[in-house]
């Protein structure tokens, strides 16, 4: 006689399929953020620049990842908070407005901000970034004396490098004194793209 | 304090959520499972910024959703004790189209159950079954066979596979 109890455990178990069904996950996510247990929620969004990852806290926008970055979500638990989840309704503003500035629709950012990962020097760079408007462009130097330190144009660079909020933070705004465009923490060819976009390089 | 970074929550869905989510279902079945797995998720969503490592996860992950369903079953039973139903009713609702698995399942002892549950439904090793339980490796592999056995015994599943439609 086969012994065939554990293979009907097994299929009796997984009908149809295997995975949390999409009900029972958005049900959950709904009660989780409702419950205050979320404390980093993100959701992937896709853009001509590729999939970025978005998250935030509640009190705001507190991460963009590039695709192809390593490790954003681990960092975001090491450095936050571990509990990370996936929870696009708390990034719905956030998506849309990326949409519509892709789509040439929107040249300002209006969202709420936790600067969270940024301190001090750094910090103040990237506030004082956030000044320079859709199609502009300053130089690193420039940007270092407007926040004071007219020598540290090479921390301004590692402040963009560092920046934790790219495109909404615009550090591809910033480029070389001599006209070069600098580094690109998304790589150079999403920093010309973003440029082309704004009308400030020529397509 | 915590010992070393926590992977994001998120990363334990993915990777256990599906398990446990198979565990609770079959353990508590089809109507309650959702509350069951959410109740499981939350508890542990709660806790785990407490925890002092990241060792095990999946172990924790999984003595949470216990917790729940031994819970539920309670829950269930007294309150089939105060409206007098009969004791030997399972304590989940068996699936629309079943055979009577489910309920030979819940007729099980609850060590039985569980140990049987952890083993086929959710596919856990029993080093792991044996925390969960808290006993021997030996008992817990004595618990499957033994549930196996009383499964074996049910009339209603008495069917060999050549013998099933």
């Amino acid at each position: 006689m086969i012994d065939d109890i554990p293979l009907r455990l097994r299929e009796r178990a997984t009908p149809g399929s295997d995975g949390v069904p999409v009900t029972v996950v958005e049900r959950l996510r709904a009660a989780a953020e409702s419950g205050g247990l979320v404390d980093v929620a993100w959701a992937a969004v896709d853009t001509p620049v590729g999939r970025l990852t978005a998250a935030a806290t509640p009190l705001g926008l507190v991460r963009i990842g590039f695709e192809g970055e390593e490790r954003v979500l681990e960092s975001l638990a090491a450095r936050l908070s571990p509990r990370v989840l996936e929870l696009p309704s708390r990034l719905d503003d956030v998506r849309r407005q990326l949409d519509q500035y892709f789509a040439g629709r929107r040249q300002a950012f209006d969202l709420p901000i936790d600067p969270a990962l940024s301190r001090g020097f750094r910090r103040d760079v990237l506030t004082e970034l956030c000044r320079v408007g859709y199609g502009q462009t300053v130089s690193y130097a420039e940007l270092a004396r407007r926040v004071g330190h007219p020598r540290a144009s090479r921390a301004v660079g590692t402040a963009m490098g560092t920046n934790p909020i790219p495109i909404v933070q615009p550090c591809h705004r910033v480029v070389r004194t001599g006209g070069g465009l600098g580094g690109y923490g998304g790589g150079l060819d999403v920093k010309r793209t973003l440029l082309t976009l704004e009308g400030a390089l020529l397509a | 304090m915590t010992v070393g970074p926590l992977p994001p929550f998120q990363h334990l869905l993915d990777e256990h959520g599906p398990a446990v989510w198979r565990f609770v279902r079959a353990s508590v079945g089809v109507v309650d499972g959702a509350d069951c797995y959410q109740e499981a998720v939350l508890a542990a969503l709660r806790a785990y910024p407490g925890l002092r490592h990241g060792d095990n996860l999946k172990g924790w992950l999984f003595t949470v959703a216990q917790h729940k369903v031994l819970d539920h079953h309670r829950r269930v039973t007294r309150r089939r004790e105060a409206t007098e139903a009969p004791p030997d009713q399972p304590v989940f609702d068996g699936e629309p189209a079943d055979d009577g698995l489910w309920a030979a399942v819940g007729r099980l002892p609850t060590k039985q159950r569980l140990a049987v549950l952890h083993r086929f439904v959710a596919d856990l090793p029993y080093v792991e079954i044996a925390g969960l339980l808290d006993c021997s490796e030996a008992a817990a592999r004595q618990n499957v066979r033994a549930a196996l056995a009383r499964l074996r015994d049910e009339p209603v599943l008495a069917m060999t596979m050549e013998d099933r439609p």
